[in-house]
């Protein structure tokens, strides 16, 4: 597997790859999205107890997974960019925290113009929205750190290991509605997937908010690769195939 | 279809403040991500057309100087 996988340390190998997974990625990402939000906003029934003001669920619920998602993809190249320091897995490491931090940023605001018709207040210090609150800063610590040093491996080294210490948040994020009763209510999907339970939402409103929770991977992940290219050629300019890459695009 | 008009649409049963301002936010987030990387690309793409620029400067130099 080594001998396979090791080719794609090489920035030119993993921008090739990226530019032709980018499609895949991004085509039916938005097609899913507008497909979703299109069931969500129009055609999913309103709910019984909190009328229209749910729908909010199709882009909270889609967002905090995610936000934890790309968390553990992060945690992913930053192993390997500490472990093995692959220059590639550094630059994902920048490529994907600014996306999670923005995924992050929208399950918090989402999250408070719901709690505020629902709940009453915009915030509560509730288990569940502290340590996502957490996860938002630790995404921004990992930028700051990356950029805070002279060196720039020496910040990827710190923000890599920062994020792999971080990693502890996201199982708290997760088992904070059961550890802790408050504010915030449980999981309706993944007690259905870890338990096998019948989901306790109308397959109305789950459908759409199963492929919207699809959209925001498949688009996530395309700005994951767009990104990771840049900082591919943002490092790799000066070489003659960068050079080729860039030139040769017509806009 | 749950809406009979476009007004009871953007009412949102008088959560409209709530829900349409979280879906403006999700969709500048994402958009603003996707902008940035744009823009990021073509600045790249000047500072290949730069150094182009200067290394056929050079080599014409290098020309001229030899003749």
């Amino acid at each position: 597997m080594w001998r396979w996988l090791h080719p794609y340390a090489k920035p030119e190998a993993t921008y090739r790859l990226n530019q032709k997974l980018l499609p895949w990625f991004a085509v039916p990402g938005i097609l899913l999205l507008v497909i979703g939000m299109v069931w969500a906003l129009l055609f999913a029934p309103a709910d019984y107890q909190q009328g229209e003001s749910y729908r909010i669920i199709f882009v909270h619920v889609p967002a905090a997974f995610w936000s934890m998602g790309f968390y553990m993809g992060m945690a992913i190249a930053a192993l390997s960019a500490v472990v093995w320091q692959i220059r590639t897995a550094e630059w994902a490491i920048l490529a994907i925290a600014p996306i999670g931090a923005v995924l992050t940023f929208i399950s918090l605001f989402t999250g408070a113009v719901w709690g505020k018709p629902m709940w009453g207040t915009w915030w509560e210090w509730d288990a569940r929205l502290t340590a996502q609150l957490i996860l938002f800063f630790l995404y921004l610590g990992v930028l700051a750190l990356y950029a805070a040093f002279e060196d720039e491996r020496t910040g990827a080294k710190a923000a890599g290991i920062l994020t792999l210490i971080g990693t502890v948040n996201i199982p708290i994020i997760h088992y904070s509605v059961y550890w802790w009763n408050t504010l915030h209510q449980q999981s309706t999907i993944s007690k259905a997937i870890t338990r096998l339970e019948k989901p306790s939402m109308a397959p109305e409103m789950l459908w759409p908010l199963v492929v919207c929770i699809f959209a925001f991977m498949l688009v996530a992940s395309a700005l994951v690769l767009l990104r990771l290219n840049n900082e591919i050629l943002k490092r790799e300019v000066r070489r003659p195939w960068a050079q080729a890459e860039l030139l040769e695009e017509k806009h | 279809m749950q809406f009979d008009s476009f007004s009871s649409f953007i009412a949102m049963g008088g959560y409209g403040m709530y829900v349409w301002s979280s879906m403006l936010v999700t969709f500048i987030g994402l958009g603003a991500l996707a902008i940035e990387a744009k823009w990021v690309r073509r600045t790249l793409k000047r500072e290949a057309q730069a150094q182009q620029a200067r290394a056929q400067r050079i080599q014409r130099a290098k020309r001229a100087s030899t003749q």
